[in-house]
């Protein structure tokens, strides 16, 4: 299957297309799944479900928003690759950032808040259950390319180790698929509509050529 | 092994600590969690809403919660649960019931207006009376009683909800089974246009659930047709629906159409779904955990630290007699 026959000849965004506005609103946007859900805790509408069994609610919808950034920030270079858009590009570390952002406030509410902090229990949990396994693999990967993230790192490791290491994002995102899938009872379908999205966003990096 | 046996007229700490006492404490409680949880608002704030009884003893939802009051409701103190009420609030809106989508909030949206009148309810297999029995008058004259149980969740999580209904053994009675019959198997209905969560095939559809029969006779087993003293809402599994409070929620089979009785073991949804993870028993048991997560400890809705779970969800002293020598970790 050929994915793309050809660059378009005019990209549909202009290469250098980058208002100032941009990063602002994208950040906004990455930010605004969190700003709505502590608002619906501290609104306390009577019968919101996330009033019930908050802290539940609170490791589900990260754990969400988590590997919905990492799918965004997979989707920046197809993007520009689609589109011509090179511009987008600098929006790509930020949503990144989000992803690790969102994993780690996942992490913490699982350990701090659901096990309060019970070393033992969480041990246990991340030698017992595979799933815990798995999507603590995901969480060390985010790090490591959260911290290895600003321009400086890129100098200190050297252009070609620092894209061999940001390359476990390759590793990071179907593990976090995989952890989700995992936990799941019987209602595959969100964990399956994640993998499927990845799978595109994957595929589109196939070395089909763009130009002839 | 240890084990203290409490009588049923043992009075417990909470029977003999003033009320205001210990909802001043828990509150400390809460507050102190809410404080570390930043979430607390609401822990404290539902913590505060569990509702004591109402006039006549019935648990009442609150002002202006639930539908009518049920009439003749006898309490059964001696079998209730002595701890706080889960707010109706948290009963009714947080709900795992596939038949109307696999969200918790699902239910409570997708079951509105579901219509439970007129209910058939047919009784099979080894009775003496079978039949398509409306459901009034398969209960006519069978005195509804509150019990107010744990319910607690293989997902971790538990409630304590006051249920309105009668024994299943008074029900069974009236069918007879015949000396043949070794268990009970409910089914849920089956109606896809009327429960949306069955167009998708999550589950084995119709929802199969089943009790062995001693179980299915032991005094403490419901059918439940109410709670908080009101008619049960769709979403909580109207018009009838099995309570067995010393098992997994999953067991407790909802929107019952089919009560059959049986020879063999009879199959049922999450044991066929995934029989690694679950049992046909499912006892409530600290100590033997699901495959994926610890069944040591339970979060009660309102409470912000997880608490011990109990052997047979507290109820071993009128259970445990029926699964006497048998290894609890293989029959799961």
């Amino acid at each position: 299957m050929v994915l793309i026959r050809r660059a378009p000849a005019r990209p549909l965004i202009a290469a250098g297309w980058f208002p100032r506005w941009l990063k602002p609103l994208v950040f906004l946007l990455a930010l605004s799944p969190l700003l709505w859900f502590v608002l619906r805790l501290g609104l306390l509408r009577p019968g919101d479900p996330v009033a019930v069994n908050p802290i539940e609610t609170a490791i589900r919808f990260s754990g969400d928003q988590a590997l919905t950034l990492l799918l965004v920030s997979l989707a920046v270079s197809p993007l520009r690759r689609l589109t011509g858009w090179a511009g987008v590009m600098r929006l790509r570390r930020m949503l990144g950032l989000f992803a690790f952002f969102y994993a780690a406030v996942h992490l913490l509410i699982y350990a701090g808040v659901d096990q309060f902090f019970d070393w033992a229990v969480i041990w246990a949990d991340v030698l017992k259950r595979c799933y815990i396994t798995v999507g603590m693999v995901a969480v060390v990967i985010l790090l490591a390319l959260a911290v290895t993230s600003p321009k400086g790192m890129v100098r200190r490791l050297g252009g070609r180790w620092w894209k061999r290491l940001h390359a476990l994002v390759y590793l990071a995102a179907p593990l976090g698929v995989l952890h989700y899938a995992m936990m799941v009872k019987a209602d595959l379908r969100t964990p399956l509509l994640y993998a499927g999205i990845l799978a595109v966003l994957l595929l589109l990096r196939l070395p089909v050529p763009l130009r002839r | 092994m240890l084990l203290r046996h409490r009588r049923p007229w043992d009075l417990t700490e909470n029977d003999t600590t003033p009320e205001a006492l210990w909802a001043s404490r828990r509150s400390f409680l809460h507050g102190g969690a809410a404080l570390l949880a930043g979430a607390g608002v609401v822990v404290a704030a539902s913590a505060r809403a569990a509702t004591p009884a109402g006039a006549g003893g019935i648990a009442d939802p609150g002002p202006g919660l639930g539908g009518l009051p049920l009439p003749g409701i006898t309490p059964r103190p001696d079998l209730a649960a002595p701890e706080p009420l889960t707010p109706w609030q948290a009963v009714t809106t947080y709900n795992n019931f596939y038949e109307f989508g696999t969200g918790k909030d699902d239910p409570a949206r997708n079951a509105v207006g579901f219509k439970t009148e007129p209910w058939t309810v047919t009784v099979d297999g080894d009775v003496a009376k079978p039949g398509t029995y409306d459901l009034g008058r398969l209960l006519f004259g069978i005195g509804q009683e509150e019990r107010i149980y744990r319910m607690r969740c293989v997902e971790g999580w538990s409630m304590v909800i006051p249920w309105v209904g009668i024994p299943l053994a008074e029900l069974l009675k009236r069918v007879e089974p015949t000396g043949d019959a070794k268990f009970v198997r409910f089914e849920t209905l089956h109606d896809p246009k009327r429960m949306p969560g069955q167009a998708w095939k999550v589950l084995d559809w119709p929802y199969a659930e089943g009790l062995r029969l001693d179980e299915a006779m032991n005094p403490l087993t419901l059918l439940a047709t109410g709670v908080y003293g009101r008619s049960l809402p769709p979403q909580n599994g109207a018009p009838l629906r099995l309570v067995v409070p010393w098992k997994y929620g999953f067991k407790s089979v909802k929107s019952i159409v089919r009560i059959s009785l049986v020879r063999e073991m009879p199959g049922t949804s999450w044991a066929r779904q995934a029989p690694q993870e679950y049992g046909f028993y499912a006892n409530v048991n600290p100590q033997v955990d699901h495959p994926r997560w610890s069944q040591a400890k339970e979060r009660r809705i309102g409470e912000f630290f997880r608490r011990d779970t109990l052997m047979f969800n507290g109820y071993a002293d009128a259970v445990a007699g029926l699964y006497a020598g048998m290894d609890l970790r293989k029959w799961y």
